[in-house]
């Protein structure tokens, strides 16, 4: 197939994914702030890390003035200087599918292309929280009937492989980016306070990759900062986990290896990731420091997609 | 001036005679036509405009808009050939193509038409269209035209002559195919009572054609793909429609490159040779290196990996020249010099302003003739005479004096008529027909047909889809 | 005389850049004004050099390399004899008719006030003395002056100018005797001014057709018909044709390029200073796949 069309794939797939990942965010944020500022709500606080975790505050600075709920909710929401908000996701989305029309299905396409088109109504609108949960709401939706149409629709060889390496690649990249701003509630030390602020901000982080109720389910017991923080990076059960995405990463890398009758650099460092994530324990995290390892995720995480684009896109 | 046209369904119409018989080949159309309620054709007709909306909707559905791309108009009502009419200009045709054919090797080799006076030398080496890159370059299997789209209009009961010969990258043939699938589903009643010769089988000979033009070098089963300028180009949807027909790849510009002398398609395998480009891009943008050097549209290295001999060009570089007007006025001597034989297809009658006696003529008859620029294409930059304020006569008449060179003319040609769905009702409309003809190593392959492109307003002779025309679907009875 | 070339076309890449294809119009031919005793190219970086002809005649060379490159500089140098002609050109490579030359090409249009130009410049029905009317006409018309204009500058805008390098003029007077029906082309080279050994471009002027005489070269931005110390490399339509170098790359972000030309009585200095040695640049950038 042409590098380019594998590129179209591949982009249009990271920026479905990206869209919903943006609007759990912006949700949980939403929902954060509507609690009483001695929940740990309020203004200010759950917007800027909403920021940290889904935008880039390089890009926010020169357009608004303050953070705080209406800023960040046009940047990450509809702002077309913010190549990651919605708005720009959905966008480039649709041009990655435009360019590759002919290589997915009648669905996919519909999927993409009329979500584009309803965002419009959305625009230049002053909403209301309620309506801008709906907002949020329907962005999901979008990313589930476009991930749904795939799954259900396309053929099972290297253009359906492709649009899962983007998948994978871009929910470990988000999951690491919440853990990465996180981090801090998620230590020891701050259990110690064990304070409501605490318990909301671990809710938080569970309600923005959709894992509450799977964090009961695995776990039976309340809510401990190490087990959300197994939870996001070791649980292979839970879907955008890091080993889970890096499980998705292997098993399709595999098969366009396979199918090409050769090896490479991506499938060197999925493979290799994986392994570590398989050996390490959440305690040998903590104790070599959870920050760091995040950050060295995120590094690896980026180079496995710079060696994907080398391989097969470029 | 009222042109008494050739009807094609109801023949010669004397004025002031009763109606002429309906002609055989239309019998059964006719009879269709008038025992068909007119409700009954007001549904059929508005679920063509529908059906080719939807089998056309990836075209339409490109634009962020849906009214920016626009479906050209499609009429229901069939023009029929009979297989006699149909033999006569199959045989124009390969004697014509081949003619072309010998010419482009003739000029960029020998130069003995040149030689021989059938062609002024000037008129060849001024023309911006005769590429130098090509001269002394035998080009794969000797062919340069591999798709010929030749213009053909009718004047009478057996009156066809050559309008233009488009040499290039004629395009227009996704529309034949469409229209007879949008015939078949809607109209299958009409089929069992004719029969149609397929036109189905154009993209396996499209197919065919190319393969059988790889290069020597290439493996046994060459890789060919088609070269598009990209989706921002007007005729996008017929590369991609093509593109999904032959199962060969869509390629732009930036997914080859060359190394070596050879050209590559980047994969996600890896490089991966490519032996035979059907290219939709004209040869000033192919390549920036040899070319126009601010086309981002084209392949550096491509044309020198083109005369090393390791990847074939369908068309060739520098058919351009066979497509010029001036050019087409030597045809029938171009025609007699290289087959040996009378042209089977003729010419219309034209006069070439670079010639003075001729200048003055057409100057002196502005009001009466079709005049053309030699380079000119889809409609633009000519001047219907009769059809022509006298403004725009006087305005033309300066543009001429000005530069002859750049012009022809011909007479205005009572373009045959076909029945038309109109807002009246069902009226005639003149008509032209572009066949498809495929030059391939060995053989030439015609599908019988083509595409019949429909002036709608009443009396205009400019059937341009660019200037207001529409398609029909054309028939050739087999038996 | 004997004229020394040393002329240095220097690339730099913002980022690495591969898959460098060049096509280069840099080698000269002997015709009776001129034999070439010794010429050189030398890319800086690895690659495949190969030598063809294009269809005006010229020699081509094809380098091409995979890089990545951070650097390019393509050396040329080498050795003449030239012996004065008074522009009558002979033994010149001829592969093409003269009609062709009539040909408008992109840089060499004529516009009105090329074409009013040309035919006030024009007066006569000699040949030979509409061309050095002509010739006298451009070189007073447009001030031989680097400066406002570029490589893509067609004869029309130098003409509105008043201004332009020795590309432009050619362009002007192309236009305009292409305008008169005189078959007419571009010339590249070099050439030797005893003032100015350093310059920091090749020279460009024109050949036309004269009845019985052959091709004729003027050179319009000296008013002059060449000379012994015009070194002529490549013909063509215009400058396009005859562009010493015409490259493409993959990646590189904006390249900047350098041309150093240095032309020299070889004769008068025998120990000619050689341009600045060239060091071997382009470090090897690291990559996977």
């Amino acid at each position: 197939m042409l590098s380019r069309t594998a590129d179209n794939l591949y982009w249009l797939s990271r920026y479905a994914e990206r869209a919903d990942f943006v609007a759990r965010i912006l949700d949980a944020a939403l929902r954060l702030s509507a609690l009483p500022a001695s929940y740990g709500g309020g203004e200010t606080n759950e917007w800027e890390s909403a920021l940290a975790s889904a935008g880039n505050i390089d890009l926010f600075r020169p357009h608004y003035d303050s953070v705080n709920e209406h800023t960040v909710r046009d940047f990450l929401a509809f702002s077309p200087n913010n190549p990651s908000s919605i708005r720009s996701c959905l966008q480039t989305a649709r041009e990655n599918a435009r360019s590759v029309r002919t290589a997915l299905t009648g669905e996919m396409w519909e999927a993409i292309n009329e979500a584009f088109l309803h965002l419009r109504s959305f625009e230049g609108r002053d909403m209301t929280r309620e309506e801008f949960a709906r907002f949020l709401d329907w962005v999901k939706g979008v990313s589930l009937a476009f991930d749904g149409s795939a799954y259900r629709t396309m053929l099972r060889n290297d253009a359906y492989w492709f649009t899962r390496l983007g998948i994978a690649i871009e929910r470990a990249d988000n999951t690491a980016r919440i853990l990465d701003v996180k981090y801090h509630v998620l230590l020891p030390e701050t259990e110690r306070v064990g304070g409501s602020l605490d318990y909301f901000q671990w809710t938080t982080i569970l309600r923005e990759v959709s894992a509450l109720t799977a964090y009961h389910w695995v776990y039976r017991e309340s809510i401990k900062p190490w087990l959300v923080a197994d939870l996001l990076i070791l649980n292979r059960e839970m879907p955008r986990s890091l080993a889970n995405c890096y499980e998705m990463l292997v098993r399709h890398l595999d098969l366009i290896a396979d199918a090409y009758g050769r090896r490479g650099p991506s499938q060197r460092l999925a493979r290799g990731m994986l392994a570590r994530l398989d050996a390490l324990s959440v305690e040998e995290i903590f104790a070599d420091g959870l920050h760091e390892f995040i950050q060295e995720f995120i590094a690896e995480n980026n180079r496995l997609g710079a060696a994907i684009i080398e391989q097969y896109l470029g | 001036m009222p042109l008494s046209a050739f009807d094609e369904m109801n023949g010669v119409q004397e004025s002031g005679q009763s109606p002429a018989a309906v002609r055989e080949a239309y019998a059964a159309l006719k009879t269709w036509l008038d025992t068909t309620p007119p409700e009954q054709f007001d549904t059929r007709r508005s679920q063509a405009e529908l059906f080719f909306r939807r089998i056309g909707i990836t075209f339409a559905v490109y634009g962020d808009n849906e009214s920016t791309e626009r479906l050209i108009p499609f009429d229901i009502i069939p023009r029929v050939l009979t297989k006699p009419e149909w033999g006569f200009l199959e045989r124009g045709l390969k004697q014509r193509v081949t003619a072309l054919n010998l010419f482009l090797a003739d000029i960029y080799g020998p130069q003995e038409c040149i030689k021989a006076g059938i062609i002024p030398g000037d008129l060849v080496y001024r023309n911006p269209h005769y590429r130098l890159e090509m001269r002394d370059f035998e080009v794969p299997h000797g062919k340069y035209v591999h798709i010929a789209g030749i213009d053909i209009v009718r004047t009478g009961e057996d009156q066809f002559f050559v309008l233009e010969d488009n040499a290039r990258t004629p395009s227009g043939v996704s529309y034949m195919l469409e229209n007879r699938e949008v015939m078949l589903r809607l109209f299958p009643e009409l089929f069992s009572k004719h029969r149609v010769s397929p036109v189905e089988a154009y993209p396996d000979a499209l197919l065919a054609t190319l393969r059988s033009l790889a290069p020597m070098s290439a493996a046994r089963d060459p890789t060919v793909v088609l070269l598009t300028p990209g989706r921002f180009n007007s005729a996008f949807y017929e590369h991609s429609f093509l593109a999904d027909k032959l199962g060969v790849e869509l390629v732009e510009a930036s997914d080859l490159f060359t190394k070596d002398d050879v050209v590559y398609m980047r994969t996600t395998e890896g490089p991966r040779r490519v032996d035979v480009i059907y290219r939709r891009i004209d040869d000033d943008f192919l390549d920036p290196l040899v070319f126009r050097p601010d086309s981002v549209l084209g392949v550096p290295g491509l044309m020198s990996a083109y005369q090393s001999g390791s990847v074939t060009l369908a068309n060739a570089v520098g058919t351009g020249i066979a497509d010029d007007k001036a050019v087409y006025s030597y045809m029938p001597e171009i025609v007699r010099f290289f087959t040996g034989e009378e042209p089977v297809l003729h010419n219309v009658p034209t006069w070439r302003c670079r010639e003075k006696d001729a200048l003055n003529y057409v100057l002196a008859n502005l009001g009466d003739l079709v005049v053309k620029e030699v380079n000119g294409s889809g409609g633009y930059g000519m001047l219907v005479g009769p059809h022509a304020t006298k403004r725009e006569i006087e305005e033309f008449g300066r543009k001429l004096r000005h530069a002859p060179d750049g012009f022809i003319a011909q007479p205005t040609l009572a373009l045959s008529t076909c029945p038309t769905f109109v807002a009246s009702g069902v009226a005639p409309r003149h008509v032209d027909l572009r066949p498809f003809v495929l030059s391939g190593a060995e053989e030439i392959r015609i599908v019988p047909g083509g595409l019949t492109r429909v002036a709608l307003k009443e009396g205009s002779l400019v059937v341009n889809s660019s200037q207001g025309g529409g398609t029909k679907d054309t028939w050739v009875l087999d038996g | 005389m004997r004229i020394r070339v040393v002329h240095e076309t220097v690339y730099q890449y913002d980022s690495p850049a591969r898959g460098l294809i060049q096509m280069l119009r840099l080698t000269p031919r002997d015709h009776e004004g001129q034999h070439v005793r010794a010429w050189r190219i030398e890319p800086t970086v690895d690659g495949r050099l190969s030598r063809r002809e294009d269809g005006f005649g010229n020699i081509v060379h094809v380098f091409s390399a995979d890089g990545p490159e951070e650097a390019l500089t393509i050396r040329v140098t080498g050795e003449i004899e030239t012996a004065e002609t008074h522009g009558v050109m002979r033994g010149t490579a001829e592969w093409l008719p003269d009609p062709f030359y009539l040909r408008e090409s992109r840089f060499a249009v004529a516009d009105e006030a090329i074409r009013t130009f040309a035919d006030e410049a024009a007066g006569s029905a000699d040949r030979l003395d509409q061309l050095h009317r002509l010739l006298a006409g451009v070189h007073q018309a447009v001030d031989y002056a680097p400066g406002p204009t570029g490589a893509s500058t067609t004869a029309a805008e130098a003409f509105s100018l008043r201004k332009g390098v020795g590309q432009d003029l050619a362009h002007v007077f192309i236009a305009a005797a292409r305008h008169l029906e005189i078959p007419v082309r571009y010339v590249s080279g070099y050439f030797w001014r005893p003032d100015m050994p350093e310059q920091e471009a090749g020279h460009a002027w024109v050949e036309a057709r004269v009845p019985d005489l052959g091709w004729v070269g003027f050179d319009p931005a000296h008013g002059i018909a060449v000379t012994e110390a015009h070194l002529r490399v490549a013909v063509g339509l215009d400058y396009l044709d005859a562009a010493p170098v015409r490259g493409s790359r993959t990646g590189g972000g904006t390249e900047t390029m350098t041309v150093r030309v240095r032309v020299d009585d070889a004769r008068a200095q025998a120990q000619a200073q050689q341009a600045q040695g060239q060091q071997r640049q382009g470090q090897q950038i690291q990559t996977q796949g």
